[in-house]
């Protein structure tokens, strides 16, 4: 029986860590995206995209994802999602990129403000070039001060992925709730607790080690 | 042609704007730019002007900031090489070009004094430190002039000595350059030229002598006055 539950928790477990790696791929790009969106000089662009991070970051993710998994069905008879576990993985991977994208973009934009003006002039005074000022000047930095709020966010987003069963994506949690169904034990359930604490301990590690990397220089 | 000229000036008399204009920091609504008797600038066509052709415009000039600026995840060494590094490369050096530049860089904190720093990081120096790395960076690309805008302003009092002292050594080798500062009595000392502003004009100018010692305007007269109480 353990081994049973071990196996399905892993097989789920697999699923949750799928979420999490595609999300944050697709989330870390595009929230740079939003971020530089929010702050163009272009005042439509910039009113825009406020809204559309109010909107996401206002609104439960939970709701976002049965508005994204059912909403194109049910208002526009649209069946882009399919019937498949693919299909609905992909529905939870749109609700993930796009929700964690606006908290990035948030914390991208405080990074960005955050930089001192005075190190890009420094730049511009030596005849640096805007992407290279961006590159070898305010990249790094930027990074040492989103990196403990980003963390943050990754870690949460660990355990979020566990919403992805309200569209019936087969996740860690869903495979423990399962054998309270099948087989009346609730411990497979406490034990994908097990999982995430191990999980989100070896992501704490690894953002600690890449703070510390960057300890050389003070911003 | 003076060969240094020190701005004084109450603050918020426009000073440090004067600087940022000439290295094209803010963009000058009116009048122009001329280095050596050429027009370099001329705010008329100021949006015919493309980033690259203000980036070399720029190149005329080097800028030392009230607050250093140094690049805070490089060390000293680096802040200087940097960015004539990023140029020799975009322009495919060879290695020993390369090299060049770096022994350039280390001459050149020899210079400012910081032979033994070249390895540290700028929060591991002393603010007068720190502001003779930012001399030496700007150094490292030759510009026609230098400008420091109150290069002693951040510093606790016993710091100053050290930069003024670089600044005086500079201005031996015969280095032009144009310094904002309210240090008068420096101003006086190495300045062959001094021009005094209020209110964004320059309201009286000439040699260290006239207007620092014999001042005609009165509000100069008044600025001075007010410096000597201090």
């Amino acid at each position: 029986m353990v081994e049973t539950v071990i196996s399905a928790l892993y097989g789920g477990f697999l699923v949750s860590l799928k979420i999490f790696v595609l999300t944050l791929l697709g989330a870390l790009p595009l929230g740079l995206v939003i971020a530089f969106g929010s702050m163009s000089r272009l005042k439509p662009v910039a009113f825009l995209t406020r809204g559309f991070v109010w909107i996401v970051r206002g609104s439960p993710l939970m709701l976002q994802l049965l508005v994204i998994f059912y909403g194109p069905g049910l208002l526009f008879g649209w069946n882009i999602w399919g019937g498949s576990d693919s299909g609905r993985l992909i529905a939870a991977l749109t609700a993930f990129i796009l929700n964690y994208a606006c908290y990035f973009s948030e914390i991208y934009r405080g990074g960005i403000e955050g930089v001192p003006q005075g190190q890009r002039e420094a730049g511009q005074v030596l005849g640096m070039t805007r992407s290279q000022i961006f590159f070898r000047v305010t990249l790094l930095q930027l990074i040492k001060r989103i990196l403990p709020p980003i963390s943050n966010e990754v870690i949460t987003l660990v355990k979020d992925t566990s919403l992805a069963r309200v569209i019936l994506v087969y996740e860690l949690m869903w495979e423990g709730q399962r054998f309270i169904k099948s087989e009346g034990i609730i411990w497979p359930l406490f034990f994908t607790g097990v999982f995430y604490l191990v999980f989100t301990g070896l992501l704490t590690i690894l953002f600690r080690r890449l703070e510390k990397r960057l300890d050389y220089f003070t911003v | 042609m003076p060969e240094c000229l020190a701005v004084i000036g109450s603050s918020g008399s426009g000073k440090t704007t004067l600087l940022r204009c000439l290295n094209f920091l803010e963009t000058p609504d009116e009048g122009t730019v001329c280095l050596n008797g050429q027009l370099l600038y001329d705010a008329a066509k100021q949006k015919e002007y493309s980033e690259n052709a203000i980036r070399s415009m720029r190149m005329n000039f080097g800028l030392v900031f009230q607050n250093f600026n140094l690049f805070r995840q490089y060390t000293a060494l680096q802040n200087v090489t940097l960015a004539p590094l990023l140029a020799a490369k975009a322009s495919k050096a060879s290695g020993e070009e390369l090299d060049a530049i770096r022994k350039k860089g280390i001459a050149l904190l020899k210079r400012v004094g910081l032979e033994n720093k070249l390895e540290s990081y700028p929060h591991q120096l002393s603010g007068g430190q720190q502001q003779r790395v930012a001399i030496a960076r700007a150094l490292a690309l030759e510009p026609a002039i230098l400008c420091f805008d109150e290069p002693t302003s951040a510093l606790d009092p016993e710091l100053t000595g050290e930069v003024l002292k670089v600044i005086r050594s500079l201005r031996a080798q015969d280095t032009t350059m144009i310094i904002v500062t309210h240090e008068i009595r420096f101003a006086r000392d190495i300045a062959d030229y001094v021009i005094f502003m209020d209110d964004g004009a320059i309201i009286e100018e000439g040699s260290p002598e006239q207007v620092i010692d014999a001042p005609s305007n009165p509000r100069t007269v008044r600025f001075l006055e007010r410096y000597a109480e201090m």
